[in-house]
């Protein structure tokens, strides 16, 4: 495997690995209106990072723990009520990011790059991490596959699934451990700052495109492609941030592919003929 | 209470049997002590007030929710089809008729015999979200007659229909059970309408305020006083004609073709 040698091999082997199982883990976000769910979630890997140097456990096993567990006490929480979810998923979020820089902070700073966690570090990706890369996401999209059908079938009509016999709050606990998982490995490359563009803005891209959900899956996966593939280019180009780029490169396909584009073109420069048409009653 | 109990139990097999169902709120009681049982082939009919409980009774008898005391019995290998209230599918999801209906665990012939019967063939290949109220209802039917169901329970199945269509909807839910001999639980508000074609109405205020047979019940003091005395004499609207009907798409089709 010499081709393994080369940095940037790396970076688009991990970085497309990221992207198959985030497309299609993304459009569920989409759809069941989760992505700050999974924005608060991903907050929340910074403290599963010092929790791994504390306990000497692996980093990437560290965050999955940390990003199940406050997955679960978000489920208890919005199912309590406390306060409005948009509201506490704020405050959980912005607290969690917080109670991690400090966790961190007494660390041994010299090991950790806070840079890297916060924005990806998509160019260092070393052999064990492309290993955790590729194997996590592997296994993730393999579970996706298998509770895609009732999965699907709640996030449409949860009742309607319950009466049929779906186990709708085991389908959903799996479904938030594979999202756990995802982002663990999606922080190698694009931090957890930017974690949830990844999993969010591929799937906008493609909804148009699309007229059934595993279509739209498939196209969610290759617009992630296109973007890292587009992003890590572009980054060595200009020596721009790598996980930057990639998002970067998402969002323009995302507007490229907006109706509004063409509204906006047309706006800009109108052409004459159209703009002063008469009646003659 | 139970009026018409003792004259109805005919021996017809019990597919749910509720006793004593009450549900709490808090402290406000949203069900108190309810007694129902669901018999094969039998249309139930279930009337009350808005905030009467009468989803959060048909929620209970689905399993959706425990009761704070009584219980629900199912017989065993009973199966229920579910027409919920209403279906909102997200804009980002894209999502064909077809698709919708093989959630349910469906192969491509019964879907497209079954979206046949309810008269909604022509929305098979449009996405979820473009249908009309009535073609939405007519494919959440669907939906439900592919589990082959022993018991269909529809929450209010003509909300947000027009008059027409509601009349057409209760003749697709009587045609379709008199052919499948399935037994319907059905939420409804025009009483009068469906009064005709059920067998058993529930008339249902927090608690059961009377139950028995349209006729029965129509007569009882505490009906009368929950919808009014007039309520008692519109119940025959049903029994109207016409000589001809149309399909969803507007087409007219002469009675007697391919409805009984």
């Amino acid at each position: 495997m010499m081709l393994l040698d080369d940095f940037v091999v790396r970076a688009l082997v991990a970085g497309i690995g990221v992207a198959l199982v985030a497309g299609p883990l993304g459009c569920f976000i989409v759809w069941r209106r989760m992505a700050f769910f999974g924005a608060t979630m991903s907050h929340a890997a910074l403290l599963g990072v010092s929790l791994a140097f504390l306990l000497n456990i692996n980093v990437t096993l560290g965050i999955i723990g940390a990003c199940a567990v406050t997955a679960i006490v978000l489920l208890s929480l919005t199912r309590l009520q406390v306060l409005p979810t948009d509201a506490l998923l704020g405050l959980l979020a912005h607290a969690a990011l917080a109670l991690g820089l400090v966790a961190i902070s007494f660390q041994d700073t010299l090991r950790i790059d806070l840079m890297g966690l916060l924005f990806g570090d998509i160019l260092s990706v070393s052999r064990g991490d492309l290993a955790w890369i590729l194997g996590g996401g592997a296994a993730a999209l393999g579970v996706l596959a298998l509770i895609w059908r009732p999965l699907l079938s709640a996030t449409v009509h949860e009742e309607l699934a319950m009466v049929e016999g779906v186990r709708v709050r085991l389908t959903y606990a799996v479904f938030v451990l594979v999202m756990a998982v995802v982002v663990a490995i999606a922080m190698k490359i694009v931090g957890l700052l930017l974690i949830i563009s990844m999993l969010v803005i591929p799937p906008a891209v493609a909804r148009r495109f699309a007229r059934t959900p595993e279509v739209m899956a498939a196209l969610a996966a290759l617009v992630g492609v296109v973007s890292v593939v587009g992003g890590i280019e572009a980054s060595l180009a200009w020596d721009t941030p790598a996980g930057p780029s990639i998002v970067t490169t998402a969002t323009v396909l995302f507007v490229v592919s907006l109706p509004l584009s063409g509204v906006l073109w047309r706006t800009l420069f109108p052409r004459n003929e159209k703009a002063d048409h008469h009646h003659d009653h | 209470m139970n009026i018409a109990n003792a004259q109805r139990d005919d021996g017809r097999e019990i597919l749910i049997d509720a006793r004593g169902l009450t549900k709490r709120y808090g402290g406000y009681a949203a069900l108190d002590a309810v007694d129902l049982s669901l018999r094969r082939s039998e249309l139930t009919t279930l009337i009350g007030p808005n905030g009467a409980g009468k989803t959060t009774l048909v929620r209970l008898l689905l399993g959706l929710e425990r009761p704070s005391a009584g219980t629900v019995t199912t017989a065993a290998g009973v199966r229920i089809g579910y027409v919920p209230q209403r279906l909102h599918v997200d804009e980002a999801l894209p999502i064909t008729v077809r698709r919708f209906l093989a959630l349910g665990g469906a192969d491509r012939s019964a879907i497209a015999r079954v979206l046949d019967e309810v008269g909604a063939a022509h929305v098979t290949d449009k996405q979820l979200q473009t249908i009309s109220g009535g073609e939405m209802r007519r494919v959440l039917l669907a939906r439900a007659l592919l589990r082959e169901p022993d018991l269909l329970v529809l929450d209010e199945p003509t909300a947000g229909v027009d008059l027409n269509g509601q009349a057409e909807l209760y003749d697709l839910i009587n045609a379709v059970r008199q052919e499948k001999n399935c037994a319907v639980l059905l939420i409804s508000h025009d009483l009068h309408v469906v009064m005709a074609a059920t067998d058993h109405v529930l008339c249902l205020n927090h608690h059961v305020c009377c139950s028995g047979t349209p006729d029965a019940v129509s007569e009882h003091p505490e009906y009368q006083a929950l919808f009014g005395p007039k309520a008692a004499q519109t119940h025959a609207v049903y029994t109207h004609h016409h000589d001809h009907t149309h399909t969803v798409a507007g087409d007219v089709v002469p009675l007697g073709k391919d409805r009984p």
